[in-house]
């Protein structure tokens, strides 16, 4: 009988309560008849059986009223339901929104083979943490490690496809033969490199990737075998990539072998340039491959002390190359919309707990007619869950807006899809998300109702209720609203603060009317230096006649775009170095034709420009920046001095400006500009001039279609892979940055108008409670600006609780992301001002309408009613 | 009396468990296990009522106002005090009519078509 007494639970409390006696009877009465241990077993096997389908079927029944119920009350109460549900699905679509994003980046395995064993092998030396490293020392780390079951090298490379329609450039990696192997890679026609395929003599191979055989070769199945020009040279396509498979970048459209060749200072420990990827051997960890490189590469120190001096290897997990700044805006954009959740959970509990207030009457009255308390609980518990699976349904439609919009913070070389869409696990995400704002946040109303002694809503005089419990919960959500917007709105303010520093930061040139045309010269057909110079020449000298062309001029790379080309620099002779510089004698090298300078308005400060008699057979010659002056050539006037440099000694004609070469955020090293014609053939191809940039008198875009035919006219092969003004080239160096911005910005904007409703419903029904009060107090000779400051009084308390915890924490905040403020202090004084005067501001927008109400009470009306 | 024939339409078609335990209330006054063994008996073994499907239907007809609880006691010797006994009420009987009713035009339509014989 306990048994069945124990099933029983399964029914709701009230059915139980009603037919226990009942059921119990009837088992009973079946048991006594029942003999035997085989039909005794049956019968028991029967009842559950029998109990768990009907209970369920009686808890569907319920739910089916309840449901009935809920619409029809909703119905009544359309605002209300409005309200609650845009809420929910703001806060729910901003969070499954964010938790796709994080989940690509963070969550999810690699999509590679076994991906929990791929490590990246960077070198180190003072100065720089992960350098890319030397052929000579990959080839030595391939050949003494024993931690590793395969290691290989990549170089992004692009190239120059010919032969279609028109001129093409083409996004590539030069992978060493293991490395597609390594990851896991297998096409999806043909094949992947083989040894043998990355040796020199080899015939020139390519693999394409699945978007690229789709746009330019029609994805023709017969692509195996086809001779595609790369850079002048064919090439024999042997293999298509899946269209899931990324590496290194998204971007990513060709696979070549890479090809270490002397030619291509391929045998100097200095010339850094490869990406070591390497696949941990079982039972290898990441601890033991560190400890492994560190004895290796001392005893490469011993053997070549000169280029290897303090040169150290790093072993990171190919998980972990994720920026840092990357997964700092993750965390930051996680942070942000679980606040947002927060207050949006925090307001549907407000709306939900003055419904509740509201509807005492009512529900004072089903309790009167023989509805148990456990009855009313589902019932706010499934008005409350009906309202946050209609908050979650739009809130899913949400995010299916908003996360194309985010991905757009994913930098391109995280191996993630690049169409982030919504699958099973995000939804079930979604679904969680929403099953828990609905419980635990209708619990809080639901439970007030159940904690509710005597339901005195029908007693006399009572006016539906303050409860004054309840309105100190409600009081205790407004200020939780405040604080959380205002750790929303500092820590949006500081990053506005920070853009602002950032796009003020002086990039040492001029960006206005000035447009840069990357023209990728082929290596192989310009590797000789008087042809390149030859190009040059025609092309600038027609670009210059055009009309409304101030100046032209031809460089390696553009500042902001390549940010690296750093080299050791050699000074002879008596200059003394400072021991804190010691180990930074680097400068970044770049190649340009004269008129540089005057085209970016680079101030020139002291001698003269490069110059067409630069040539090979003249001296070396070199212009430098002030702070490569002041470096190595401090207290002297450094026209005149010589430094080694590049493989050349190099004499400083000219002074210039410094610029911001890796940006407006980062410092950046000492420029040296060297003469487009002092260069061996076939030397330093990487570093050859390729980027037009031409400053016009007016709008510069409207030269483009001139300057193009004047390309094509000089090499109709060459292609032009972009083209872009100045400002858009500064304007994308910050432009993360200005992403970040505008979706923190989004969020505090939303958090501080839900905060504000919240204030707003808390305060208009706290008036509403104290209307009697309110109106005895002007009949007894209150003026309007005393109830208008008691009311305002209130709000202005729970803003200011709010405010400082929200600044304490917003500090917390700030510390934490100090790396992405660009010297911005994490207690920026103005932003936390401006963020005190908006929460007054919200709090007293809040509170206005709620007290002019007050205000406008008729005492002699409502004290008549009373 | 009078009862809307919307009112009733919405009910149909009934359970099976619910027709039958109208049938079974139709003549008298009755309790749960008599109930069970009304249905049983009539039915000659074939439905046998769960306890859980009766209590279940015995709530819902109940809401539905097709029967009530009753406080009147049946013959005093036949009774038991701790037993609960229901009663049909005029809607329910309404409704088991209407659903009897339409029963026999479904059995009619299948007597025309053939598939099952004609009464002889």
């Amino acid at each position: 009988m306990n048994f069945y007494r124990a099933l029983l639970h399964l029914y709701p409390a009230s059915f139980r309560g009603e037919y226990r006696d009942e059921l119990c009877r009837l088992f009973a009465e079946r048991r006594q008849r029942t003999s035997g241990f085989v039909a005794v077993a049956a019968l028991c096997l029967e009842t559950i059986i029998d109990t768990l389908v009907s209970a369920a079927r009686v808890h569907l029944d319920i739910l089916r009223q309840d449901l009935r119920y809920t619409v029809r009350s909703l119905a009544h109460a359309r605002g209300f339901a409005v309200t609650a549900v845009l809420v929910t699905a703001l806060g729910i679509g901003a969070n499954t929104a964010v938790f796709s994003l994080t989940d690509q980046v963070f969550i999810r395995p690699l999509p590679y083979h076994d991906a929990d064993r791929l490590v990246m092998i960077w070198e180190q030396v003072p100065g720089y943490s992960r350098l890319e490293a030397s052929p000579p020392n990959y080839l030595d780390w391939r050949r003494m490690s024993t931690s590793f079951e395969t290691m290989g090298a990549v170089v992004n490379q692009q190239a120059n496809m010919v032969g279609g329609t028109e001129p093409r450039r083409l996004i590539g990696a030069n992978v060493s033969a293991e490395v597609l192997a390594m990851l896991g890679a297998q096409p999806s026609i043909g094949r992947t490199f083989v040894r043998g395929d990355d040796e020199l003599n080899a015939a020139r191979t390519v693999i394409l990737s699945d978007a690229l055989w789709r746009s330019e070769f029609g994805a023709r199945p017969d692509i195996l075998g086809a001779r595609v020009r790369l850079d002048e040279i064919e090439h024999v396509v042997i293999g298509v990539m899946p269209p899931a498979f990324s590496f290194p970048s998204r971007e990513t459209q060709i696979w070549r072998p890479l090809l270490l060749s002397p030619d291509n200072g391929d045998e100097d420990r200095d010339n850094n340039y490869l990406h070591v990827l390497a696949r941990l051997k079982p039972g290898a960890t990441l601890g033991s491959a560190r400890a492994e490189m560190e004895v290796l590469t001392e005893r490469l120190e011993r053997a070549y002390p000169t280029e290897n001096a303090e040169t150290r290897a790093t072993v990171h997990l190919l998980r972990d190359q994720v920026p840092s700044q990357a997964r700092m805006l993750m965390y930051a954009l996680g942070g942000a919309s679980a606040c947002f959740l927060l207050i949006a959970c925090t307001n549907l509990a407000s709306l939900l707990l003055a419904r509740v207030l509201k509807r005492r009457k009512e529900l004072a009255m089903r309790t009167a007619m023989g509805a148990g308390r456990e009855r009313l609980v589902r019932q706010l518990l499934t008005e409350s869950l009906v309202l946050s699976v209609a908050g979650g349904a739009l809130g899913i439609v949400f995010a299916i807006i908003a996360v194309p919009l985010l991905a757009l913070l994913v930098p391109p070389s995280l191996p993630i899809a690049d169409a982030t869409a919504l699958d099973t696990r995000v939804l079930l995400f979604a679904a969680l998300l929403t099953a828990v704002t609905g419980i635990a946040f209708g619990v809080v109303p639901a439970v007030r109702v159940a904690s509710d002694r005597d339901l005195s809503g029908l007693r006399e005089g009572s006016r539906g209720g303050s409860g004054g419990r309840t309105e100190r919960l409600r009081a205790l959500l407004v200020a939780a609203e405040v604080a959380i917007s205002v750790v929303l709105l500092i820590s949006a303010g500081l990053l506005i603060r920070a853009l602002w520093r950032v796009q003020t930061t002086d990039p040492g040139f001029r960006t206005e009317r000035v447009i840069a045309i990357q023209t990728p010269l082929s290596q192989t057909k310009y590797g000789v230096t008087a042809r390149r110079v030859d190009l040059y020449s025609r092309i600038l000298q027609d670009v210059r006649a055009l009309p409304g062309v101030d100046s032209a001029a031809y460089i390696s790379f553009i500042p902001m775009s390549m940010r690296g080309g750093i080299w050791p620099v050699k000074v002879k002779g008596t200059a003394q170095i400072p021991e804190e510089l010691g180990d930074q004698r680097a400068a970044s090298l770049r190649y340009v034709t004269p008129g540089f300078f005057r085209t970016m308005q680079i101030p020139l400060h002291a001698g003269r420009d490069i110059s067409e008699s630069d040539t090979l057979e003249a001296n070396a010659v070199a212009v430098v920046s002030q702070s490569f002056a002041k470096r190595y050539f401090p207290g002297v006037d450094p026209i005149g001095q010589r430094f080694e440099f590049a493989f050349m000694e190099r004499t400083v004609v000219g002074l210039v400006g410094d610029i911001r070469v890796r940006g407006l955020e980062r410092e950046s090293e000492p420029q040296v500009y060297l003469s487009y014609r002092q260069v061996g053939d076939g030397n330093i191809m990487f570093y050859l001039p390729k980027e037009l940039v031409v400053r016009a008198s007016a709008d510069p875009v409207t030269l483009v279609p001139a300057v193009r035919s004047i390309i094509r006219k000089a090499d109709p092969d060459m292609p032009i892979s972009l083209v872009r003004t100045l400002d858009e080239v500064v304007a994308a160096d910050s432009a993360s940055r200005t992403i970040q911005l505008r979706v923190l910005g989004v969020f505090a904007g939303l958090s501080l108008l839900l905060a504000g409703i919240g204030l707003h419903g808390l305060l208009s029904f706290a008036v509403s409670q104290r209307v009697p009060e309110i109106s005895l107090r002007m009949a007894l000779g209150a003026r309007a600006g005393d109830v208008l400051r008691l009311v305002l009084r209130q709000g202005l308390v729970l803003a200011a609780i709010g405010a400082v915890v929200g600044m304490t924490l917003a500090y917390a905040a700030g510390r934490w992301m100090e790396a992405l403020l660009a010297g911005v202090k994490p207690g920026d004084l103005i932003t936390f001002a401006a963020a005190a005067g908006i929460a007054v501001l919200m709090t007293v927008s809040g509170s206005l309408i709620p007290a002019l109400r007050a205000v406008r009470v008729d005492p002699a009306t409502v004290l008549r009613a009373e | 009396m009078a009862f809307s024939q919307s009112e009733i339409a919405e009910l149909l078609p009934l359970p099976p468990a619910t027709f039958h335990i109208l049938i079974a209330l139709a003549d008298e006054d009755r309790h749960g296990y008599a109930i069970i063994q009304d249905v049983a008996a009539r039915t000659n073994g074939a439905t046998q009522l769960s306890a859980g499907t009766l209590y279940r239907s015995i709530q819902r007809m109940q809401e539905q106002g097709l029967i009530v609880e009753t406080r009147e006691r049946p013959a005093p010797d036949d009774d038991d005090e701790r037993r609960r006994y229901y009663r049909i009420t005029p809607f329910g009987s309404a409704v088991a009519r209407a659903e009897a009713r339409r029963l026999a035009e479904m059995v009619r339509l299948a007597r025309a078509s053939g598939i099952i014989p004609e009464r002889a």
